[in-house]
């Protein structure tokens, strides 16, 4: 279960004098979703094109079950991939799409259009084989890309933002589908995709990658509550970052307001720590609890039962609070409101560098 | 809405007068070419098929027919083949110059032909080289390759970039991805191609009329008879010769459409 599958060792990729990926060093385990994560142009499509051998690594080597990929064609490896465009043939039908590996691989045209309806029955769409890939709606064709990819049955899949053309009904179903399929066949995905949504709801570990350099590996949890920097906790969604300066008594002061952590930094010491927006509480009247401090709503944004209310706390700093609905009976909501915030020291996390 | 109305009907008329005044040659050619009479007056004479016996059971209408298909036939295959390779280079590869690669590639049929006809019948006699069915088809093929391309680039340019590499990704060579995915995705294309420039070479006369020497093709010698008298024969070969070209051009036009209509959504 845990042994490496794939190994990057010292991996740079360089086109020209751009440095996409640099000096990258991590395994991917036998059986794991990995979902590599970080805004375009971060190095995460070329980290995966390199797996499939679309690129070659300029310096280093990745090994895929001992064997070192460097000089072997993607056509000699088996990493089949799902593309963001889908890339299915559109002269070939469903069917014959899902067949193409096969028959590559030299197999006979009964077993490969057994084996071909087989996959599209098992991803439900078994009465779609004989249709033109046009004429299907946009999961149908998701499906038929899954299949084509998992036919040949390979140990590792490679996925590059496969559920980014989709609606967003659609990419939970998908997530569902993938998640199932993954623990099902037992085999290695690995996932590249800049919706942290996707990252977090599917992998059992995430890479967070930012200008070509892994910023931090963990599962979901790790990241959202630890980040390991400050590109980590802004790039993950809901966190407030206060920055400041430990003062003599070993209290953070920052423009917000002078707050209490679990260890005494020094004093003097310029210091950056992070609360999620969902450990903040609210109260219209001034609490009793630690760290407290006041902030204006300017806004907010309702997202089923949960709400995530904006606010401007002194010194112009925004913090954004993710709560309940029903927590927030008998708390005024006018824009304007000045409200009283709070939270436990134990839940800031002081970053690093 | 009155005035909307008028200028409908202005415009249709307009269109109409355009296409009469391309195809009434045609049709008249046509029209004369079942007269009886020798010369192409009105009142029309009696409806006859003499002039179409007469142009068949002449052996050098045969020949030029014959040598007008073989070359057609060889250079539409050559140019194609040159054409779609051209254009694979163009959407495949970056590289120095490429701006002036295209731009050579696509030149030939801005050279006025009388210009282009002498300096081919000039560089072909310095290899012995003229006045042979092959010289025609050496010329012809170099007028025809542009066309091609121009025709394959255009459904290649639609094809996803990510398609060969997903080829590639599921154990094809780039060898085998040419055959299983480049070729049958441009194939409505390079049948387009191959009507288009065969339509071209069988209608050409001016180049062919220079480099040929004694081996007429049929528009060639179609000039040569209408030089010398008035012959109703030339209608009945013009008709026959209108009809092959009409067919190609036709083929390849709907192949070319078919595919622009309907692009490949992702």
């Amino acid at each position: 279960m845990s042994s490496p599958l794939v190994v990057f060792d010292n991996v740079v990729k360089r086109f020209g004098t751009f440095e996409a990926v640099k000096r990258m060093n991590f395994e991917i385990r036998e059986g794991e979703f990995l979902a590599f994560m970080g805004p375009s142009g971060c190095g995460k499509t070329t980290t995966l094109r390199m797996l499939a051998g679309l690129e070659e690594p300029t310096e280093g080597d990745i090994r895929l079950a001992g064997k070192s990929l460097l000089g072997v064609k993607p056509h000699e490896r088996d990493t089949p991939m799902v593309w963001q465009s889908l890339a299915l043939f559109p002269f070939l039908n469903a069917r014959e799409n899902v067949e193409f590996g096969l028959k590559m691989r030299g197999q006979d045209a009964a077993t490969r259009k057994r084996k071909a309806l087989d996959w599209l029955e098992r991803l439900g769409i078994g009465e779609f084989a004989e249709r033109d890939v046009a004429s299907l709606s946009g999961g149908q064709r998701q499906r038929v890309a899954l299949a084509r990819a998992l036919v040949t049955e390979p140990k590792i899949l490679l996925l590059d933002e496969p559920l980014s053309a989709l609606d967003a009904h659609l990419v939970i179903r998908m997530q569902g589908v993938l998640t199932k399929l993954q623990r099902e066949l037992g085999i290695t995905f690995v996932y590249v995709t800049h919706s942290q949504s996707e990252a977090f709801a599917m992998a059992d570990r995430v890479v967070i990658m930012s200008k070509g350099e892994i910023a931090q590996i963990g599962s979901g949890r790790d990241i959202y509550r630890t980040p390991a920097n400050r590109f980590v906790a802004e790039f993950v969604g809901r966190n407030n970052i206060f920055s400041g300066k430990a003062n003599a008594g070993g209290l953070v002061e920052t423009p917000a307001g002078t707050f209490e952590l679990d260890t005494k930094p020094q004093h003097g010491a310029a210091l950056s720590f992070v609360i999620a927006a969902d450990v903040v509480s609210l109260s219209a009247a001034r609490p009793s609890a630690k760290n407290t401090f006041t902030a204006q709503l300017i806004s907010e944004e309702f997202v089923g039962s949960m709400v995530t209310l904006f606010f401007e706390a002194a010194g112009g700093m925004e913090v954004k609070v993710q709560i309940q609905e029903r927590m927030l009976e008998g708390i005024p909501r006018e824009p304007g409101q000045q409200l009283y915030l709070s939270f436990d020291p134990s839940h800031a996390h002081v970053l690093k560098g | 809405m009155r005035d909307d109305r008028l200028l409908r009907w202005v415009l249709r008329f307009y269109v109409a007068l355009v296409f009469i005044f391309i195809f009434a040659p045609i049709a008249a050619s046509f029209v004369f070419s079942f007269n009886s009479d020798r010369f192409p007056t009105i009142p029309l004479g009696s409806f006859s098929t003499e002039w179409y016996v007469k142009a068949f059971s002449n052996p050098e209408v045969w020949d030029a027919a014959w040598r007008s298909l073989i070359v057609s036939a060889s250079s539409a295959v050559i140019a194609t083949v040159i054409g779609f390779s051209a254009a694979y280079t163009d959407y495949r590869y970056e590289f120095f110059g490429k701006k002036a690669f295209l731009v050579l590639s696509l030149l030939p049929p801005t050279i006025p032909l009388i210009i282009f006809a002498l300096a081919t019948l000039g560089w072909l006699s310095m290899f012995k080289a003229s006045g042979l069915t092959l010289s025609i088809i050496i010329a012809h093929t170099v007028l025809c390759t542009p066309f091609a391309m121009a025709i394959i680039r255009l459904r290649l340019n639609q094809m996803d970039p990510n398609l060969e590499p997903a080829a590639w990704n599921l154990g094809a060579s780039e060898w085998v991805t040419m055959k299983n995915v480049v070729i049958p995705f441009t194939k409505p294309s390079i049948i387009a191609a191959l009507c288009l420039t065969a339509a071209v070479s069988f209608d050409e006369f001016a180049v062919a009329w220079f480099v040929s020497g004694l081996n007429k093709t049929v528009p060639v010698m179609v000039l040569e008879i209408v030089t010398g008298n008035i012959d109703p024969q030339v209608n009945a070969i013009g008709t026959a010769v209108f009809i092959v070209s009409i067919t190609l051009i036709v083929i390849a036009q709907v192949l070319i459409m078919g595919r622009v209509k309907k692009p490949e959504t992702t």
